[in-house]
């Protein structure tokens, strides 16, 4: 829709060319959550688009998704083929409520910044151990895991000014065997609960819970456990208060779900060699 | 900048925060539609370098260097893109508002996404279609038929506004450039229940382009109703344009009349406006209950609140036999309390208007309405100007489903442009629409039902406690409605019914397609399931056993004072067949795990094909000098199909093929009268005056001939756009030469009343799956009957089923509006009030009863709000059956079905 207060568009092309944050200002990413809703306290947009980062990027140690790679990019990369993990990136790609005609606008950093708990790239990236990388608006740099980035239902750690600049995920996690389930309300429709699992090359077993809670969470075991203790482990380290709630899905339907779905991953995760 | 956009290139800077939405729309390019604004809908599609875009979305600076293309430019030269053409042989649209969309969208999915279209098309909402013919399209199926001069009714022809439809050609509410143009944006109230102390207008007045500020200081003082009814004593008179008391959150408060929306917008923000807050009463039983803040208490009785310091718009009470007896002397009996909850109409367009007045001083209001002649009438009252100052009129209507049988901005810009002098624009957003029109009607539906051993029913009994939130537009009408034909189709000595609505501070509810029924059908048909199975008796059975046939009396007390209904004809006992048989056969369980459990389930509806006292519709139709016709109408076309049907009348009565009759419709300029397209009376009444007015001239073009021929104009006959009379044989257009040399052309009108009506009859069955732990509910087979009379259109009909169908699966899966604790929607938008989208739609088996009727248009009955009335009740005793558990509230959501289903069955291996 048309932000009928924004009067001006900032297009920086380089770090140094970032204006002064200002109440008022806001980073503009793909703009589809943006341009979905009134932003009567807004008056001016800082176009990301211009900065050119590069979309993605593998090094040494770490796939490196740039804040405004779209989803559509991230979506259909070419992943080489010992990233057994990767299946991961289409399918939570599909968990957006989002069609894939958003997907070529939306980033992934606009995503995570968003913060929702049915924020897929917020799944994806804290399951695979993404590290964020922030531009300070002091000039200055800082990194946090996804996984504590995210403090509750559209809240983070960013801080007036703050600007995501990428998301690291180690080479390591992408080569993790992992499971994938994800439930809503509706056929395909917005997800109510959305579990990744994972087994390293130590055999230790990772579920992370997400949608269903306010924020992501992170279940270790040194390997795969009985049902009964991924049962028990749930019940005790996910409060009731952390289940989501929303219409798109009632807190206690959330944490049954999420019972349900764990044990379909560990009995996957297990059933494999 | 300059944008490429359709192969022209155009030079132009958007604003800094608009989107390329109207940033095209700016340009002209009205193809390009607002459903949602937000990226929801689909709508606004358009292709970005050659990829579909949701251009609501996407900041019109960033198009600069790409080309655009919107449905205007997709078929070169004018031409018809061959997706376009598929749209038009499976007339895959009805209202059309997200065709251009759709087709943009669809012609870009590869073959993969082709195979996955409910993943592919979720973000394309159809309101209308239930998605069958979308799906046909897509397949290239053909699904119209030709007809020869004379045979048009029947036949299943396409809808003439087609064309233009999938061009984007065809102009809805604001597809229209204005110069001059005002805009007006509304101030709505962020309070529940309060008064307006005082408005300070000047610094909202000091914004640049801000032309007026209005306020209940400047809006007439007449209390009227936004419900539209041909006898205005059916609602309450309890609203204002503007008044000095707000009720709900989201009551407009002040209107700011500017050049553009931004100013509008920013003067609303600027108004300061002190309220003195008032208690507030959210639940319909609290409102009612001693003690309760009155909502209307400064109005009396005589504006037709039946108690406004109780909070009571109206009630009904009464009783045939001694239910308590029947209960007494049943061999089985069911209580149960049933509740529905808020859901909106959702079309695509949003509602709406222009107003200016003309050179002749005329009023004009072009606005989304289904009832143009009401709302004429309306503002001739409030603004006290004669009936010929005043035109109202819509385009073709982006979908109504009953939420624009009211005047929710017709008043306002009605007094716009009277204070400015300057044309003026509203356009809802989908946020206001969701906030500030209206909703179905929640209600609490208690029954009690017995019957004997033999299945015969003993008693029935209702007692239903409506909410029509903070004004009674329709609040009367539909719970009557409620606890009509739901208990009239059912013979049983003893019943009783008692009904009372109420007024709370919220949003306030209307009319939706089904008026009430819907809600009454989902307790009293579950009720009627639950004495089946007590008695193991087939569901079929059962009703076959009780309800009314040829002959019975439909009553449903207290007793009518209406005694115009009649059985012009009766298919229900087909439609039981209909579905019966088709239930029986076997579905393949498509290898659902065994936690998925599956039953069958039914339920039936009859309605009374015209609404009570009285519609009246006119038609006018003459011949032209070319042996064509111009027919003029007074209902609209919302995607209901009405303009087809008119011409296949017409059409048929003199002897024609449909190309050749031009259609005017829905303009109280044209003359005449029409009550409006509600009730479903587009064809039973208003068909009815077309058949009429083209009979009459049938009957004028014989004697004219008979005249020239010198012959009897009762032995001449119509046929193949000729008069035959005797040996010789003058063509139509022969004829109109003839008429104007004798000064003179040959036209006639028709009319009809809406008396004496008849009755429709639709079964559904629904055999379901229930995911025990998860509470999901997959729908495996659909079926629905319909006792349409003579179908008119099979394809449209079958159309109108389909997405009655849908429309009423999301009412009973996943729609619901919800209203917190202080009285706001917390959902007033797409993404959380999901709407159902090709994936959640099933394929519904349609049938029709083989009935003609002695009362509608050759043999026509009507059916457009019907097919949804069943739908909620039949999956409830579906979901019921599979699950034995008898789930009394809808949304069948899985996070509400859950609870019950895990103390059931409890955790469940996986
Ligand atoms: C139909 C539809 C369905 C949707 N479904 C979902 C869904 O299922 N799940 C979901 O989570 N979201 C959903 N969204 C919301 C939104 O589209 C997505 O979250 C999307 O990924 C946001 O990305 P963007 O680039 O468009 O963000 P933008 O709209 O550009 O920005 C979103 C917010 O993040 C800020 N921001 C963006 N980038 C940065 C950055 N690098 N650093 C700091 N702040 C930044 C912006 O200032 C803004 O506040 C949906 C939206 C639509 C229209
Ligand atoms: S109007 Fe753009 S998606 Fe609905
Ligand atoms: S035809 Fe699709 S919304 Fe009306």
């Amino acid at each position: 829709m048309d932000l009928n207060t924004i009067t001006e568009v900032a297009h920086p092309k380089s770090r140094a060319q970032l204006p002064v944050w200002t109440a008022g200002d806001a980073w503009l990413a793909g703009g589809t959550w943006l341009f979905s809703e009134p932003q009567a306290h807004l008056r001016r947009l800082i176009d990301l688009t211009e900065l050119k980062w590069p979309a993605l990027t593998i090094g040494d140690d770490n796939f490196t998704i740039a804040a405004t790679c779209t989803v559509a990019q991230l979506d259909g990369f070419a992943c080489p083929p010992d990233w057994i993990a990767s299946p991961l990136i289409n399918q939570c790609c599909r968990s957006f409520l989002a069609s894939f005609k958003i997907w070529k606008t939306a980033t992934v950093g606009g995503n995570i910044c968003m913060s929702l708990p049915a924020g897929p790239m917020i799944s994806l990236t804290s399951a695979l151990d993404g590290i964020a990388t922030i531009w300070q608006a002091d000039g200055g740099e800082r990194t946090i895991p996804v996984m504590d980035f995210i403090t509750g239902n559209q809240q983070n750690l960013l801080r007036p000014g703050d600007l995501l600049r990428q998301i690291d995920i180690p080479l390591a996690s992408l080569r993790r065997r992992s499971a994938f389930r994800q439930i809503s309300l509706t056929p395909v429709g917005r997800s109510a609960t959305l579990l990744i699992g994972s087994i390293d090359s130590d055999s230790g077993f990772a579920l992370t819970v997400t949608a269903a809670t306010i924020r992501p969470i992170r279940l270790a075991f040194a390997s795969i456990p009985e049902q009964e203790e991924l049962r028990e482990t749930i019940l005790q380290r996910i409060p009731d208060n952390l289940y989501h709630t929303d219409i798109h899905g009632k807190p206690i339907w959330r944490k049954h779900m999420t019972l349900r779905l764990a044990e379909e991953i560990r009995a996957e995760l297990k059933a494999q060699p | 900048m300059t944008f490429d956009i359709n192969g022209k290139t155009f030079a132009k800077t958007p604003r800094a925060g608009q989107c390329l939405r109207t940033f095209l729309r700016d340009l002209g390019h009205f193809g390009v539609k607002k459903g949602c604004d937000a990226g929801d809908c689909g709508a606004c599609t358009v292709l970005l370098d050659g990829e579909p875009v949701h251009s609501c979305l996407i900041p019109a600076f960033r198009a600069e260097g790409h080309a655009v293309t919107t449905i205007e430019g997709f078929a070169p030269d004018g031409g018809t893109h061959p997706l376009q053409q598929a749209f038009l042989d499976a007339q895959g649209f009805q209202c059309g508002f997200c065709t251009a969309g759709m087709i943009l969208t669809c012609a870009s999915l590869n073959q993969a996404q082709r195979q996955d279209l409910g993943v592919s098309l979720k973000g394309n909402i159809c309101r209308c279609t239930g998605y069958r013919s979308i799906e046909d399209a897509l397949d290239g199926k053909r699904n119209i038929e030709d007809a020869d001069a004379g045979t048009a009714f029947g036949r299943s022809l396409p809808a003439p506004a087609g064309p233009l439809v999938v061009r984007g050609a065809a102009p809805y509410t604001f597809d229209t450039k204005i110069d001059g143009l005002l805009h007006v944006k509304l101030l709505r109230s962020p309070h529940p229940h309060a008064k307006i102390v005082s408005i300070d207008k000047s610094a909202a007045l000091a914004v640049s382009g801000v032309h007026a500020v209005l306020t209940h200081e400047d809006a007439p003082k007449l209390l009227f109703s936004t419900a539209r009814h041909e006898k205005d004593w059916m609602d309450p008179e309890d609203t204002r344009v503007l008044d000095d008391v707000v009720r709900f959150i989201g009551q407009k408060v002040a209107a700011v009349v500017a050049e553009t929306e931004a100013a509008a917008e920013e003067g609303c923000r600027r108004l300061q406006v002190d309220y003195e807050l008032l208690p507030a009463v959210f639940d319909p039983a609290e409102a009612i209950a001693p003690g309760a803040p009155a909502l209307h208490g400064d109005k009396t009785v005589e504006r037709r609140i039946t108690n406004p310091a109780r909070n009571l718009v109206a009630e009904t009470h009464g009783e045939y036999g001694d239910v308590a007896k029947g209960l007494a002397e049943a061999a089985v009996t069911y209580e149960g309390t049933f509740t529905t909850q808020r859901v909106q109409h959702a079309a695509l367009e949003t509602h709406g208007g222009l107003a200016w007045i003309d050179a002749n001083g005329i009023l004009n209001v072009r606005s989304s309405t289904q009832v143009p002649f009401l709302t004429r009438r309306g503002l001739s009252q409030i603004f006290d100007l004669p009936p010929e100052r005043i035109r109202v009129f819509c385009e073709r209507v982006g979908g109504g489903f009953g939420g624009k049988q009211e005047m929710f901005v017709e008043d306002i810009l009605a007094l716009a442009a009277l204070k400015t002098g300057r044309p003026v624009k509203l356009e809802f957003t989908r946020e206001e629409q969701f906030i500030a029109t209206s909703t179905r009607h929640p209600m609490r539906v208690k029954v009690k039902a017995g019957a004997d051993n033999d299945g015969k029913l003993t008693a029935l009994q209702l007692d239903v406690l409506s909410n029509t939130g903070a004004y009674g537009n329709h609040a009367g009408p539909v719970m009557f409605h409620a606890v009509a034909e739901s208990v009239s189709v059912y013979n049983c000595p003893n019943k009783r019914v008692d009904g009372v609505v109420a007024y709370t501070n919220t949003l306030p509810a209307g009319a939706f397609r089904g008026y009430g029924l819907p809600q009454g059908l989902f307790a009293v048909e579950a009720a009627i399931d639950e004495l089946a199975k007590q008695l193991s008796i087939n569901p079929f059975e059962f009703r076959r056993r009780n309800v009314v046939k040829p002959g019975d009396p439909m009553l449903s007390p207290p007793p009518s004072q209406y005694h115009d209904v009649l059985y012009g004809s009766y298919g229900l006992d087909q439609c039981l067949d209909l579905v019966e048989r088709a239930m029986s056969a076997e579905t393949p369980r498509h290898g659902l795990a065994p936690e998925w459990l599956v039953g069958d389930g039914m339920a039936l509806t009859m309605i009374d094909t015209v609404p009570p006292a009285g519609h009246l519709s006119d038609s006018k139709i003459a011949l032209r000098e070319d042996g064509g016709f111009d027919l003029t109408v007074g209902t609209a076309e919302f995607g209901n199909g009405t303009s087809t049907v008119h011409r296949q009348i017409a059409a048929s009565a003199l002897a024609t093929t449909v190309d050749r009759i031009v259609l005017k419709q829905s303009d109280t300029a044209h003359g005449g009268h029409d009550t409006g397209a509600y009730g479903s009376a587009g064809i039973f009444v208003a068909g009815r005056a077309t058949q009429h007015a083209a009979e009459n001239l049938a009957a004028a073009i014989k004697a004219l001939a008979a005249e020239m021929t010198e012959g009897d104009a009762g032995s001449c006959v119509l046929d193949n756009e000729t008069v035959v009379c005797g040996k010789r044989r003058l063509s139509f257009a022969e004829l109109a030469k003839a008429a104007k040399a004798r000064g003179g052309v040959l036209e006639a009108s028709g009319s009809a009343d809406g008396t004496p009506r008849s009755v429709s009859f639709n079964v559904q069955g629904f055999r379901v799956a229930v995911n025990k732990a998860t509470g999901e509910v997959r729908i495996l087979k659909s079926v629905q009957a319909a006792d349409a009379g003579r179908v008119a259109n099979p394809m449209q009909c079958r159309g109108q089923i389909e997405g009655g169908v849908a429309q009423a699966l999301g009412a009973a899966l996943y729609e619901e509006l919800v209203i917190d604790d202080g009285g706001r929607v917390i959902n007033p938008r797409f993404r959380d009030y999901h709407l159902p989208s090709y994936a959640d739609v099933p394929r519904t088996e349609v049938f029709f009863a083989e009935t003609s009727d002695a009362v509608g248009p050759m043999g026509a009955k009507s059916m457009s709000e019907s097919p949804y009335n069943p739908v909620a009740a039949a999956l409830g005793n579906a979901i019921a059956n599979a699950t034995g558990i008898r789930f009394t509230s809808v949304p069948f959501k899985p996070d509400r079905l859950f609870p019950a289903l895990h103390e059931k069955y409890g955790e469940t291996k996986t």
